[in-house]
């Protein structure tokens, strides 16, 4: 079942005025994997995100995402696309005026069929699976804590059960018991749902908890993708320095090796 | 339209006695064809290829409501048994209280919320005159600069809004009065009915509500933009006192500007009301200047008098309401709004405790 590539970029050119954000990027998600996308600050690994689910127009290159190339489809082929993936931004990005449960309901409401007590019952299905209390249901998003915004943005991600699931910095600004627990939450419904995951982080711990392989943007490019293991044995300097640094080994030392 | 139909999931369901036998994909978009079965109905999956959690949900709702499954495949029961451990369990119902308690109880938080709001209130009042006398006392760290910026923001820019408004005051009292006055014969009294109401009532009063609008919303934005983006916070901790340097200048400007507005009021507005009594009723401006001399000067001095109070409610009210915004734009926008119909609101009863107050001292 995994193996066969998801997302699919190829030659990629952004930039913003003379600004080149990427320049020739190649990078694969295959199905049912959990991708790190890692990378310094201005990197591009936001832009990425938001050019591969279509926020940002590129200025070269092709993005297939489940063999459907992104930039040139009709309206209905790109709303048919929209619901086979789900996007969590990082500050979970949830309507202000809709309470959790409505935010979940909202991608719902796209389904013919489905009874309001049924779409009630799935919204509140998929908070639960998020690791939200039950009274988080009728809570709006200004009464929630960060940690518990990202989570519901997960929930509303994960409405239509999509088969790929973008996520912007999930664990950014949690204190780390919130961040490890998070990271469990994603392997688990990775495994519960068979999702493929791009994970844009800066997490250290993230990337050692629950990424089966990393991609390491630099210089408008994708520098090195590979496992944990192998990124050790990477010797460009940023790389070394990221994989190497006292942060790092802080994280490897509290983690049995994967493999 | 194909590539995209061929990708649909679809689920055929066959009923056959108690039994529904389901083939294809059991997925959230082909959930509405179970609707028809029952739920205690024997649901056979031998032929679902694909199952979702939507698909798992319904299954497991069913087994609960006394519907058995079979044909579940090792894949499909794992998912299954996922779905079954997330389930949900709601909180225990509070029971509701009766709705008489209810009633009494919103009532009684309005009115506690009403008087903390009036203390709070008077609270920022006195803080703003604490603030005053801070900065007289310490003439260098007295927020000058920012004193006159507010003052143009308030005062000058507002100028032409008050001036254009009154004077169409004073054309809309002249022409209403001398129509009603002719009846009476008694035309170049119309003289006296417009000095009366824009000096004592009018012009000071629609000054106030203009400048509510135009600057109460904007000390709450500002202020409150200031407090969401924790910039109050930090000048806490280095020291700067918020109620020196954001709030003094504000409402001190306000204070000042006001009464000068609300002179340029009562002189356009008379204006106004000269022009129209000239062109409708033929009273020459030295006439109108003449019978305005014989307007006792208290009526200009009511009204000036109330100018720095009201200045000094629209600018309290606006401050706090900045203070109050959270961390969110909602509650920006909610303040705003909400601190613009409190300071016109108040103006009003501000001025009409007032008319009650000269009445009574006979002014």
């Amino acid at each position: 079942m995994n193996g066969d590539p998801v997302v699919r970029v190829r030659g990629l050119r952004t930039q913003f005025g003379d600004h080149v954000v990427h320049d020739g990027l190649d990078l694969d998600l295959r199905r049912g994997e959990i991708l790190g996308v890692v990378g310094g600050s201005g990197t591009g690994k936001s832009v990425l995100l938001r050019a591969i689910v279509g926020l940002e127009a590129c200025q070269g290159g092709t993005i297939e995402v489940l063999g459907k190339q992104i930039g040139t489809l009709s309206g209905p082929d790109r709303r048919a696309l929209e619901q086979r993936w789900g996007v969590m931004f990082q500050d979970g990005a949830l309507f202000s005026s809709l309470t959790v449960r409505e935010n979940v309901e909202v991608p719902l409401k796209a389904v013919a069929g489905l009874s309001d007590a049924q779409r009630q019952g799935l919204a509140e299905l998929k908070i639960s699976m998020a690791g939200l209390p039950w009274k988080a249901n009728g809570n709006y998003p200004s009464d929630l804590s960060g940690g518990m915004r990202k989570r519901a943005g997960l929930a509303r991600a994960l409405a239509l059960d999509p088969e790929i699931v973008f996520l912007d910095e999930p664990t950014a600004g949690l204190d780390p018991i919130g961040a490890s627990a998070f990271d469990k939450l994603i392997v688990t419904l990775r495994d519960a749902l068979n999702l493929s995951v791009f994970l844009v982080t800066h997490d250290l711990d993230t990337l050692h908890a629950c990424c089966d392989r990393v991609a390491v943007l630099a210089e408008r490019k994708v520098l090195a993708t590979g496992t944990m293991a192998q990124m050790l044995q990477v010797d460009h300097p940023w790389v070394h320095e990221y994989f190497h640094g006292p942060r790092a080994r802080a994280a490897t030392d509290g983690i049995p090796d994967k493999d | 339209m194909t590539v995209a139909d061929a990708a649909l999931p679809d689920l055929s369901v066959k009923v056959v006695g108690h039994r529904a036998i389901l083939s294809g994909h059991l997925v959230v978009w082909t959930l509405g064809k179970l609707s028809d079965t029952p739920d205690a109905a024997g649901i056979d999956l031998a032929g679902v290829v694909r199952m979702d959690t939507a698909g798992a949900w319904e299954l497991a709702r069913r087994r609960a409501a006394g519907g058995t499954l079979t044909g579940l495949s090792d894949h499909h029961a794992g998912l299954l048994a996922t779905v079954t451990r997330a389930l949900p369990v709601p909180d225990p119902a509070v029971k509701a209280p009766p709705w008489w308690s209810r009633i009494l109880d919103g009532t009684g938080r309005r009115v506690a919320g009403a008087l903390a709001y009036l203390g709070e209130l008077t609270e920022y009042l006195g803080r703003t005159l604490a603030a005053l006398g801070r900065g007289l006392r310490h003439l260098s760290r007295f927020p000058a600069t920012s004193l006159i910026h507010h003052c143009q923001e308030t005062g000058l820019r507002a100028v032409p809004i008050v001036a254009v408004m009154s004077f169409l005051i004073g054309v809309v009292l002249a022409f209403q009065g001398s129509d009603q006055l002719r009846q009476f014969g008694a035309e170049v009294f119309v003289v006296d009915l417009i000095a009366i109401s824009i000096l004592r009532e009018l012009g000071i009063l629609l000054t106030a509500i203009i400048v509510a609008g135009r600057t109460a919303s904007a000390l709450t934005a500002s202020i409150g933009s200031m407090k969401m983006r924790q910039e109050i916070d930090a000048m806490r901790t280095l020291g700067l006192d918020p109620d020196l340097v954001l709030v003094l200048p504000r409402v001190l400007a306000l204070v000042l500007m006001l009464p000068i507005l609300g002179l340029v009021s009562a002189l356009t507005g008379l204006l106004g009301g000269a022009v129209m009594s000239w062109i409708e009723l033929g009273i020459s401006p030295a006439v109108f200047v003449a019978r305005l001399a014989d307007v006792s000067v208290s009526h200009a001095v009511v009204g000036l008098i109330k100018a720095p109070v009201f200045a000094l409610i629209i600018g309290v009210i606006g401050c706090h309401a900045g203070m109050r915004v959270g961390q969110d734009a909602e509650s920006l926008g909610r303040m705003t709004s909400s601190a613009v119909v409190s300071a016109i609101f108040a103006v009003i009863i501000a001025d009409a405790a007032f008319s009650v107050f000269f009445a009574q001292v006979g002014l």
